[in-house]
């Protein structure tokens, strides 16, 4: 087997009293796309900065290509890209000007700057918007530039934080495109994201990552199966009423059910079947959801799954905890 | 071909040596810096309205009380000019804490942190840019100067062996002010920050008023201080006399200042992500 193209081992950073980073062990196969799935202060955003360089770690080691991020770093940032959390550009500057000044800075030959730089924003659409200053771009354009800024020296390994968060559906689909494109190309990707949907629907793997612990690493399908596909979710007028409900669902076939104040969820691998199965079982009893909704697993599903507990945080902001 | 021939090739192609990479990053980030000069004027704008308010108030509302305590044979806008320039370029050099603070809170300075550019080029590229622009705000101060009466006493090469002292003296300022904007990394704050530290710096020195003005208590930092050191300088290059010893007064502390600043900044460049 080939050396991975990221290697993590024992990586452990802290802020003060907080272990942002608590022994985290990765591996990411060159060519593939690796999600780190988890919610916001999980440790997701330091560990891209120790990878990137940015951060020093406090234990542990890490490697990109087979290069140190300690002892190496300037020849890690030869072989990296990232695209951080903010839209990381100049904003007096026009699109062009500033992968430009990113070809120079990121050593590109004097002669291959230009052409890269149209290039790019050629294939992220913003050739018509590209001489013009930043401040006049929207927040879609903004980051789709602030990612092309990151692919303007042809990094062969590409660190993604949070790449759509904040975008709307058609922009957040043409990225997903984008990203799939470079890893036909070879490149080698680790995304975090809070979503599930887009871990599952990007990631050839995926680690969950909670307080700074890799709770569980592996295939965004055999993640899931442990969960099902579907999971039906009803709200009732009262508790009572949710009891009833939870006995009269509860027993083979259904998958797994789980109820919390007035709220029962069923999780299943059965499709819409089993919102059929469910509604006939409540039918002639009288029980009644006050609402009801058929959705996939989110991260929060993966969460209670895998630790009991809501992936809803304290808010530490890894921005202030710098 | 073998997969390690490629993989080879890949490195050698990533680890390969660009010649002057510190000058071309450097020169990057001031032509980065330059634009936005140009492209949001109010930048230059407010940083030369304020010190021609200076001229125009000196000059003429409290000049001539001044002029008593200066010998009757130096008119006090000659005394003035040299002190302006001096005031110029030290609250001009906010521009610098508030720009690097704006690269830090933007994320900017963390995509130049993981880019394998000369780690010197981003301070550096600040600070110069901000003495370009010195050289371009000196030089409407002395056109405002010469407008209200401020006449050189020496020659040109005096003229432009004190517009040299000042911009020295900028580009130390620059790097006072570049460690203040990276260890407080917001501009509104870095703006705050910057006030107390100019203040004494500007106006407890012989700017404007003759140090023999002052409490004796004062008069000590008063008079040894930079700018005050580099404003008799000047003063000496533009009225005649001699200049030599605060010539060289003012050299050694601008070099003094941007060694430590400078340490101090690249120190705090290195952590400020």
């Amino acid at each position: 087997m080939s050396e991975p193209a990221i290697l993590v081992e024992a990586l452990s950073k802290r802020f003060g009293d907080l272990a942002a980073l608590d022994g985290i062990d990765l591996q990411v196969e060159e060519g593939t796309i690796f999600g780190l799935l988890g919610p916001n202060g999980a440790g997701k955003t330091t560990a891209v900065r120790v990878l990137a360089t940015i951060l020093a770690p406090d234990g542990g080691r890490a490697e990109v290509l087979g290069r140190d991020v300690v002892r190496e770093p300037a020849a890690v940032r030869r072989r990296i890209g990232l695209a951080g959390q903010y839209a990381a550009v100049d904003p007096n500057l026009t699109g062009r000007e500033n992968l430009r000044m990113v070809g120079v800075l990121g050593q590109l030959p004097r002669a291959a700057i230009a052409p890269r730089a149209a290039e790019l924003l050629e294939r992220f659409s913003l050739s018509d918007a590209a001489d013009r200053p930043l401040r006049t771009y929207s927040g879609g354009m903004r980051r789709r530039l602030d990612i092309a800024a990151s692919l303007v020296p042809k990094p062969p390994v590409l660190f993604l934080d949070e790449p759509t968060t904040g975008l709307d559906l058609t922009s957040r689909n043409e990225l997903w495109d984008m990203i799939r494109e470079l890893v036909d190309e070879g490149t080698t990707v680790l995304l975090t994201t809070q979503y599930l949907e887009e871990a599952d629907q990007l990631a050839e793997r995926v680690a969950v990552i909670d307080g700074g612990l890799v709770i569980a690493n592996d295939t965004p399908e055999r993640l899931k199966a442990d969960l099902g596909d579907t999971v039906v979710e009803m709200d009732f007028a009262d508790e009572a009423l949710a009891g009833r409900a939870l006995a009269l669902l509860e027993g083979d076939g259904l998958g797994s059910v789980e109820h919390e104040h007035r709220t029962v969820r069923v999780s299943s691998n059965r499709g819409a079947h089993v919102l059929v199965d469910v509604l006939r079982r409540f039918d002639g009893d009288g029980v009644e959801p006050d609402t009801l909704s058929v959705r996939e697993p989110s991260l929060d599903d993966v969460f209670m799954a895998l630790t009991g507990h809501k992936a809803v945080s304290d808010e530490i902001d890894e921005g202030e905890a710098r | 071909m073998s997969a390690e021939t490629v993989a080879t090739r890949t490195q050698v192609a990533l680890d390969r040596h660009i010649p002057m990479g510190v000058a071309r990053d450097t020169v990057a980030i001031v032509q980065r810096n330059l634009i936005a000069y140009r492209r949001v004027p109010q930048l230059l704008v407010f940083s030369t309205i304020q010190p021609v308010i200076f001229v125009v108030m000196f000059r003429y509302v409290f000049g001539g009380a001044i002029q008593a305590s200066l010998p009757p044979s130096v008119p006090y806008v000659d005394y003035l000019m040299p002190g302006i320039f001096l005031q110029t370029v030290v609250f001009g050099a906010i521009a610098t804490a508030i720009g690097l603070a704006t690269d830090v809170k933007s994320g900017l300075m963390e995509r130049f942190h993981a880019l394998p550019m000369a780690r010197s080029a981003v301070l550096s590229g600040r600070t110069l840019a901000d003495t370009v622009r010195n050289v371009f705000v000196v030089a409407l101060m002395m056109t405002v100067g010469f407008l209200v009466g401020w006449r050189i006493h020496t020659d040109v090469l005096g003229l432009l062996a004190g517009a040299g002292l000042v911009l020295l003296f900028g580009f130390s300022m620059s790097w006072i002010f570049a460690t203040v904007g990276l260890a407080v990394g917001d501009p509104e704050t870095a703006q705050a920050a910057s006030f107390p530290v100019l203040a004494p710096l500007v106006f407890a020195s012989s700017a404007f008023v003759p140090v023999e003005t002052m409490p004796t208590w004062l008069q000590g930092f008063a008079a040894h201080q930079p700018v005050s050191v580099t404003a008799s300088a000047v003063r000496a290059l533009t009225l005649g006399g001699p200049a030599a010893a605060d010539v060289l007064a003012s050299i050694a502390w601008s070099i003094g200042l941007i060694a430590v600043f400078g340490t101090i900044a690249v120190r705090l460049y290195r952590r400020a992500v």
